[in-house]
């Protein structure tokens, strides 16, 4: 598996979260994904930007295309240098919101992708991981 | 800050969400609903999405939120034109907006509002 | 190293029409390709083996001078797999190439033996490198192939109809996992738009088992359409199945089910607000309107 085009991208402000929407758009768009794939991955990185940027207090997104073979896929990485996630295992609980909670989105997020992971450590930061094959 | 223009159609209130929407502007919404309806006593909201492309769990709340605050002020609300990807999308993400009301089109919407039962084409046609 | 490149472009005529004259006829498929397509793909190959071998040498394949050789061997490759050409005989015929050529190139280094063997086992080790990279492509295309005739199959497997003006039904046939969940609440979800229906039924008589699985596929499919606007009826449902979902304690509150497609459909005709008045008596026999006058 090999990494073919890298774009880094920061999460600094509210705006920057509809940035990185577009971004995510387009390139999804790039590499051929349906409509409804394309749906996801955006509005997986809406949940995990918003995230970076209102727990994590800013941070930023790699946006990485992938190719495996013949597949083709798109990994999107939020970093930020937050406070943390003292409960992983519960925040991705917390993510399953019926419209009033206050959810972190995380568990949401990690439906809608095909890969997913959390590296959290209190005090020094999050970095969460969500990639997508065609 | 520019606004997302809230109209008044009678009893109703008419909202097209046409841009991709930053967070301020989607509280801002809210805010300006709420208040438009203490303002001109409206009894129903009707907010056309079916431009919008990306409904997130934020902009999921912020209807469900909208629906629920209108039904204290004593007003209907129905949210018309999800597109098919959204739903998908939505449902994926586990939300199921079960305050809030839908329709297909701003034309059901009206109608479910209004309270008129739907009786189909044929019936302008003549046929049985 | 260029006393390959010099010897390939030399002898170019003479070496192709040696190539295609010892291909056997089974490599050679004159039934799949024509002597003209085959004598143009041979000289291109040739011209390419040229520049690689000038460009970057015969060792290093991975080199720039190598990038249209691998191109012109890819398409060569990918195009006789679609023609139906077995992967053996693709290679094959990049292989056959070695008789002749080396054949070619004993003749011009006679002279000397060091250069000849060097030579002759850049040529061996080329040639069989080539011959991999035809493999792969061909690999490739098979695997593209047969992902797209699973997509295919999974979409044809679930056709929506339109019963009525703003009625549709789907009728599950199979079980229902998460991929044909997927594909299911595409196609409903698209044709609900396209034919603005309000009411779904889906029947379920097709579906062997309903495990708590199924039913999260079946909720997730009605809640995606109740978002929309549209109001999803759930029919054939099979006495087994009822059993099935109370024993798993399936809540199914919100949903309304009916045993079979005709009760559901009656209850969205209903629903959308119409009934269905009989206008005249149905004829007794097929020959009742001959003899006598018709009813009016």
């Amino acid at each position: 598996m090999s990494v073919a085009k890298r774009e880094v991208l920061p999460l600094k402000g509210s705006n920057d979260v509809v940035l990185a929407r577009q971004r995510v758009r387009q390139w999804a768009v790039e590499l051929k994904f349906s409509l409804v794939d394309q749906t996801k991955l955006v509005t997986a990185a809406s949940e995990l930007a918003r995230n970076a940027l209102d727990h994590g207090r800013g941070g930023s997104m790699t946006l990485e295309s992938l190719v495996n073979g013949v597949r083709l896929g798109l990994r999107m990485t939020f970093e930020d240098q937050g406070p943390g996630i003292p409960d992983i295992q519960q925040a991705l609980k917390d993510g399953f919101t019926t419209g009033s909670g206050m959810g972190l989105g995380l568990g949401g997020s990690k439906r809608l992708v095909n890969e997913f992971s959390i590296e959290s450590e209190v005090g020094k930061g999050t970095r969460v991981t969500a990639a997508r094959w065609k | 800050m520019d606004r997302i223009p809230v109209l008044r159609m009678g009893p109703l209130l008419l909202i097209t969400i046409q841009v991709d929407m930053h967070d301020k502007l989607a509280i801002q919404l809210q805010d300006d609903v709420t208040n438009r309806i203490s303002e001109w006593g409206s009894t129903g909201v009707l907010i056309d999405i079916s431009s919008l492309e990306i409904v997130d769990s934020f902009i999921g709340r912020m209807l469900a939120n909208i629906a629920a605050m209108s039904r204290v002020l004593g007003a209907e609300t129905v949210v018309v034109g999800m597109q098919p990807a959204v739903a998908i999308t939505l449902v994926e993400l586990g939300m199921s907006l079960p305050g809030v009301q839908t329709a297909l089109s701003v034309e059901a919407g009206m109608e479910l509002l209004y309270g008129a039962v739907t009786t189909g084409p044929e019936n302008e046609r003549g046929e049985a | 190293m260029n006393d390959l490149a010099e010897i390939i472009s030399q002898n170019e005529n003479k070496l192709r029409s040696e190539w295609i004259r010892t291909m056997s006829s089974a490599v050679e498929r004159s039934d799949l390709i024509g002597k003209a397509e085959l004598n143009d793909q041979c000289a291109s190959i040739l011209q390419a083996l040229v520049e690689g071998v000038r460009t970057s040498g015969a060792e290093n394949l991975a080199g720039a001078g190598w990038n249209s050789a691998r191109e012109l061997l890819n398409s060569i490759s990918s195009s006789r797999a679609r023609q139906g050409f077995s992967p053996l005989e693709i290679a094959t015929f990049v292989l056959s190439l070695k008789q002749p050529l080396f054949a070619l190139i004993r003749e011009k280094m006679a002279k000397s033996q060091d250069a000849l063997f060097d030579t002759i086992w850049s040529a061996t080790q080329l040639l069989d490198q080539l011959a991999l990279v035809t493999t792969e492509a061909y690999i490739t295309t098979r695997e593209e192939f047969i992902l797209r005739q699973q997509q295919e199959l999974l979409e044809l497997s679930t056709p929506v109809v339109k019963l009525w003006d703003g009625i549709l039904a789907l009728p599950i046939i199979g079980t229902l996992d998460s991929a044909r969940t997927q594909v299911v609440m595409e196609s409903l979800l698209q044709t609900v738009v396209a034919t603005n229906s309000r009411y779904a039924i889906i029947d379920i008589t097709g579906v062997p088992t309903v495990d708590t699985l199924v039913a999260q596929h079946l909720l997730k499919t009605i809640t995606a359409a109740r978002l929309m606007g549209a109001e999803c009826i759930i029919s054939g449902v099979r006495p087994q199945i009822a059993q099935t979902i109370v024993h798993l304690g399936i809540n199914l509150e919100d949903v309304v089910t009916k045993a079979n497609l005709a009760d559901a459909f009656a209850l969205a005709l209903q629903r959308s607000g119409r009934t269905v008045v009989r206008t005249s008596a149905a004829p007794r026999s097929p020959m009742s309107g001959l003899f006598t006058k018709r009813e009016e």
